[in-house]
């Protein structure tokens, strides 16, 4: 960026938020700016708009085929989990009525069918970390399918589904509306 | 013999009988000692010493060590109950990782600032240092520290395995609030993604107002480089905020307008209620404290006295007042407090004792400079839920035996 812009926008951001914006005098001046290319690598994170989401898409049932060959090995075959170590527990049943008592049960599974609020949580923490040993090892397409297959189980996604972009950032999962702000605030209340 | 505890064993075998003594009676605490060798007991007043050397090793006995080790998804805590004064030993501050340590160099490592800024800045490490650099004395703690004593209570159970995840230290770094202004924060920001380098990207979103109120990204802990486990080589420093938000091998903030709501701010550090809701963002620390001293595996050798000393804290600012009980909670005692006055950092107390021979229950609690007292367990799951997670500060209790022999009493 050039230093013109750069004085240009320290203006427009003065002007924007009437914060005490760094002036070119004040200011360190040490680094550069990320290419375009770099921020594209770097920068792959899905929020609960989706508008960062990638092309392409994926089955249930081609999910099946990854999650057996990739991710089963450590969550179960079906994503039970096992128990007391930190290979996750991925699937569960619906709870009836999709209540929340996990305020009251701690022994509940925490699934992206039960608790999670957003299934663009799923792809972007699967994209990031998963499979384990080999983060960021799936395709575009792979990753909808896996994630594809999780919500399925979960019973909160079409069996015979097909995940894009599109379907993934509508997907509303049931404890969307559970979270609250955090209302502890210190003073003598215990909350 | 009169039944010793484990350390009074070790310092005493260690000076008189040498190792053997300590092999042949404590197994488990031969499974804990340091690999080198002990002296056998020479007289240091008749012979020089030891040369110098490049850096400095503990004294032989002297055991203090993480546990439990080998996870990469997992964690090790902090050895509280061995650990005197208020800083943590640096290769001591308990880990907690989502994927391990990273190996990353200083020279291979950037920053990324962008998103909703007017001029996206990558910073080496280097160019970090050439910002003012700021030196403030925080305590870390894992939102989840105390689970296990909360959900499985067992009476061998010691500070460290109880309350283990919460370590002191001098960090030294830049304000985040200087790196805002030299990237200008654009109108309609209000949160920023904090991204590290690990093998899971871990990233937590954080709102604004934090990162220029107190936040720091540091590059140094107790005067020399963050070690890798720590987050080197840049950390974020979120001070009295839930240790998964201090994101280590920090390589990128995005500002935005929204939460990522990443796995770690919705699957995991989510706080059910009993009333079918989860608080969200529940960032902040409440007021704790813990007795470190006497403690399990202590088993005190002898009547008289017997200082209490433990650890207290609040993400919310100073301690103003720590209170001892030595008979579960009927009477309360101010305790002495050193160093209240550094806000969001350990602070330690001490209360003299006398112990007569007879049964003792031992607790804590603190008070904070907002006025909130540390709770008892009953009060917590009355008020959250049996099913509250994280966010754990319940009043912890020892007994103490007319044996001497002090164990865990569960949260009270
Ligand atoms: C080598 C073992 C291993 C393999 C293979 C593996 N995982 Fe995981 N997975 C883990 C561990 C360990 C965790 C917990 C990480 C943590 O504690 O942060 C985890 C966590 C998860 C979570 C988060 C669960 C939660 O409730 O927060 C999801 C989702 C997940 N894995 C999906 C996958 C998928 C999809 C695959 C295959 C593409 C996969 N995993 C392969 C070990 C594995």
């Amino acid at each position: 960026m050039s230093a013109r812009v750069g004085l240009v926008l320290v203006f427009a951001g003065l002007a924007a938020c009437g914060a005490p914006a760094a002036s070119n005098a004040d200011r360190v001046g040490v680094g550069r700016a990320p290419t375009a290319a770099e921020l594209a690598v770097l920068d792959r994170d899905v929020g609960p708009d989706g508008t960062s989401l990638p092309l392409g898409s994926g089955t249930v049932a081609e999910g099946a085929v990854i999650f057996a060959a990739k991710c089963a090995s450590c969550h179960g075959a079906r994503g039970e989990g096992v128990p007391g170590t930190p290979y996750a527990q991925l699937i569960a049943p619906r709870i009836a009525g999709d209540s929340f008592p996990f305020g009251t049960d701690p022994s509940r599974p925490k699934t992206v069918g039960t608790y999670w609020p957003h299934a663009t949580t799923l792809f972007d923490y699967i994209r990031r970390a998963m499979p384990f040993p080999a983060p960021g090892s799936l395709t575009d397409a792979e990753n909808y399918a896996v994630t594809a297959w999780i919500l399925a189980e979960n019973g909160v996604f079409p069996r015979d589904g097909t995940l894009d972009a599109a379907r993934l950032r509508t997907l509303k999962l049931p404890s969307a509306g559970r979270f609250v702000t955090d209302d502890r605030a210190g003073g003598p209340t215990i909350r | 013999m009169t039944r010793l505890s484990r350390r009074a064993l070790l310092g005493g075998a260690a000076g008189l009988a040498g190792g053997a003594l300590l092999r042949g009676l404590v197994p488990e605490v031969e499974a804990q000692a340091p690999t080198a060798p002990l002296q056998p007991p020479i007289d240091p007043t008749k012979a020089p010493g030891a040369p110098t050397t490049a850096v400095g090793a503990r004294a032989p006995g002297e055991v203090a060590l993480r546990a439990p080790t080998g996870e990469q998804a997992g964690n090790s805590l902090t050895p509280l109950h061995r650990l005197t004064g208020t800083i943590t030993p640096a290769d001591l501050h308990f880990e907690r990782h989502h994927a391990g340590v990273p190996a990353i160099t200083r020279a291979q490592h950037t920053l990324t600032i962008h998103g909703l800024v007017d001029r996206p800045l990558v910073l080496s490490v280097d160019d970090l240092a050439r910002f003012p650099a700021t030196t403030r004395t925080y305590f870390i703690e894992c939102s989840g520290n105390g689970r296990a004593a909360f959900r499985k209570p067992t009476a061998a159970m010691t500070a460290q395995q109880i309350a283990g995840l919460t370590a002191n230290s001098e960090w030294t770094g830049v304000t985040v609030r200087d790196l805002l202004a030299e990237v200008g924060v654009r109108r309609g920001a209000s949160w920023a993604l904090a991204e590290g380098g690990d093998a899971c990207l871990l990233a937590r979103s954080i709102p604004l107002a934090k990162l220029r109120d107190d936040a720091m990204i540091v590059w140094a802990q107790n005067g020399e480089a963050l070690r890798p486990e720590q987050g080197y080589p840049l950390r974020l420093l979120l001070p009295g905020w839930e240790g998964n938000a201090n994101v280590k091998w920090l390589r990128r903030l995005e500002l935005g307008g929204e939460p990522w709501m990443t796995r770690w701010e919705t699957a995991k550090y989510t706080d059910p209620l009993k009333n079918g809701t989860a608080r969200i963002f529940s960032f902040e620390m409440d007021a704790k404290s813990i007795i470190t001293a006497p403690t399990a595996p202590t088993v005190l050798p002898a009547r008289g006295s017997w200082p209490i000393t433990g650890l207290a804290w609040s993400g919310r600012g100073r301690i103003t007042r720590v209170e001892v009980s030595t008979d579960g909670g009927t009477r309360w005692q101010e305790a002495r407090v050193d160093g209240a006055s550094n806000p969001k950092a350990h602070v330690r107390f001490t209360l003299p004792w006398r112990w007569t021979g007879g049964e003792a229950l031992l607790m804590s609690r603190a008070t904070d400079e907002t006025g909130y007292t540390q709770p008892s367990k009953r009060v917590l799951v009355d008020v959250r839920g049996a099913g509250t997670d994280y966010h754990f500060n319940p009043i912890i209790a020892w007994h103490v035996a007319s044996s001497g022999e002090i164990s865990f009493a569960g949260d009270a």
